[in-house]
């Protein structure tokens, strides 16, 4: 039920935003953060409830480096 | 930088003491099993499901009421999808929907907004079920209704809180050495809510997001850990997740709800587990799950001790055998997100 999926925001109007996921847009709720149009949001049951910081790829990459360092710590 | 292959080796080649770590999010389990997980690491490490699929846990009476209100004259229910099979003590929404009820699925609560302005004569529920993830769109929700002056929505609310049953988990299934903490959860309540639970307890809480790599990396976080004696809160999804949550969520959700014992499928009452509509608000209030009695679960059933992590689907003696997602003889079954679902689905 705490399914959430990443959206791009494309527009926005009032309290709602048009929200591009996977190439389909959708009207999403924004109330609930401090969004732009441009800005990636995690979106559950028709509302964003978070901005994501950066994209996918970087997330996993910084992810690794940071196991590194953790390695490193306890090496 | 660590690489994915030195994760997967050191996770493989574990042969120490046998771990056991819980996750308690319904989309983790999927995760797992979409990633192979258990298959690339070593079979001492144990994964486990928890309580996180809030309809899995939401009280068989709660569905009577709201079968009920859905059998009334002028009444409509509208839920998400997941409800709609799970069984009360009677019957289940679908089943009612087919004796004539008025019953629709919504994909977000923000839709009944339309209904109850389209259809004036209908008096709507709103099946308000979920953990916190959900918790600030049903109180968006009760925001809009007030702006737009709507007289003909109510909310049913089962609306659960995840840390009061992880201290219950805590307290009571010593075998559990560690958290994988639900990633959307975390997202509206922050990473530093299980802090004082792995302090007290000694266990690592770990957040993850829901890609292979995260929760291989959670896992191995969870085992670095262990093996330094350290139990902490480690936030590994922190593009979506930060320490404190989201505070304007917070803050509504605490305008409109506040906390109270509540009744877990399959568990019983657990102190504080709950949210319920505060009492200036109780015109938008069509009961809660409160002061429901707990009844026993189907004879031979044990979702009581997936949930609680005792054992592993397979291991219920009823599982694919009488228990299938089509006839689920437990509420583990019934949901997509349930722990017995996720495990038919992927065996």
């Amino acid at each position: 039920m705490c399914v959430a999926v990443p959206g791009k925001i494309v527009k926005i109007d009032g309290d709602y935003a048009k929200v591009n996921v996977l190439e389909n847009l959708t009207d999403v709720n924004i109330k609930l953060v401090e969004a732009g149009v441009g800005d990636y949001v995690l979106i559950h049951a028709g509302c964003a409830i978070e901005v994501l910081k950066e994209d996918a790829a970087k997330e996993i990459i910084d992810l690794f480096q940071e196991l590194q360092e953790v390695f490193d710590d306890e090496a | 930088m660590m690489k994915l292959e030195q994760v997967i080796k050191a996770l493989k080649e574990y042969d120490g003491e046998p771990v056991k770590i819980m996750e308690v999010c319904g989309t983790h389990t999927k995760s797992i099993f979409q990633h192979g997980i258990r298959s690339i690491i070593s079979p001492n490490i144990q994964l486990i499901s928890g309580p996180g699929c809030p309809v899995c846990v939401t009280a068989p009476s709660y569905i009577d009421r709201l079968v009920e209100l859905s059998l009334k004259e002028t009444y409509c229910v509208l839920t998400f999808g997941d409800m709609m099979k799970v069984k009360g003590t009677q019957m289940s929404l679908t089943e009612a929907k087919a004796m004539g009820a008025e019953v629709k699925v919504l994909y977000s609560p923000l839709g009944a907004l339309t209904e109850a302005e389209n259809h004036k004569d209908t008096q709507y529920v709103f099946a308000a079920v979920g953990f916190e993830t959900t918790t600030p769109v049903y109180a968006l929700l009760l925001d809009e209704i007030q702006k737009r002056n709507i007289k003909n929505l109510k909310l049913a609310t089962s609306i659960k809180t995840i840390l009061p049953a992880l201290s219950f988990i805590c307290e009571n299934e010593t075998s559990i050495d560690a958290f994988l903490s639900p990633g959307h959860v975390s997202v509206i309540t922050g990473s530093r809510i299980y802090e004082e639970l792995a302090a007290a307890y000694k266990k690592p809480f770990v957040v993850a997001g829901f890609e292979g790599e995260h929760i291989l990396a959670a896992i191995y976080e969870i085992m670095t850990q262990l093996k330094g004696k350290r139990y902490q809160v480690k936030n590994l999804y922190s593009n979506a997740v930060t320490e404190e949550g989201n505070q304007k969520a917070e803050a509504l959700i605490h305008q409109y709800f506040e906390p109270t014992d509540d009744a877990w499928r399959g568990i019983g009452t657990i102190k504080q587990s709950a949210l319920k509509l505060k009492e200036e608000y109780k015109e938008y209030d069509a009961g809660g799950s409160q002061e429901e009695v707990i009844e026993a679960l189907p004879p031979g059933c044990r979702c009581t001790d997936v949930i609680l992590g005792r054992i592993q689907p397979v291991d219920c003696p009823l599982f694919q055998k009488v228990c299938t997602p089509l006839h689920a003889v437990g509420p583990c079954m019934v949901s997509s997100e349930g722990a017995c679902g996720i495990w038919y689905q992927n065996s």
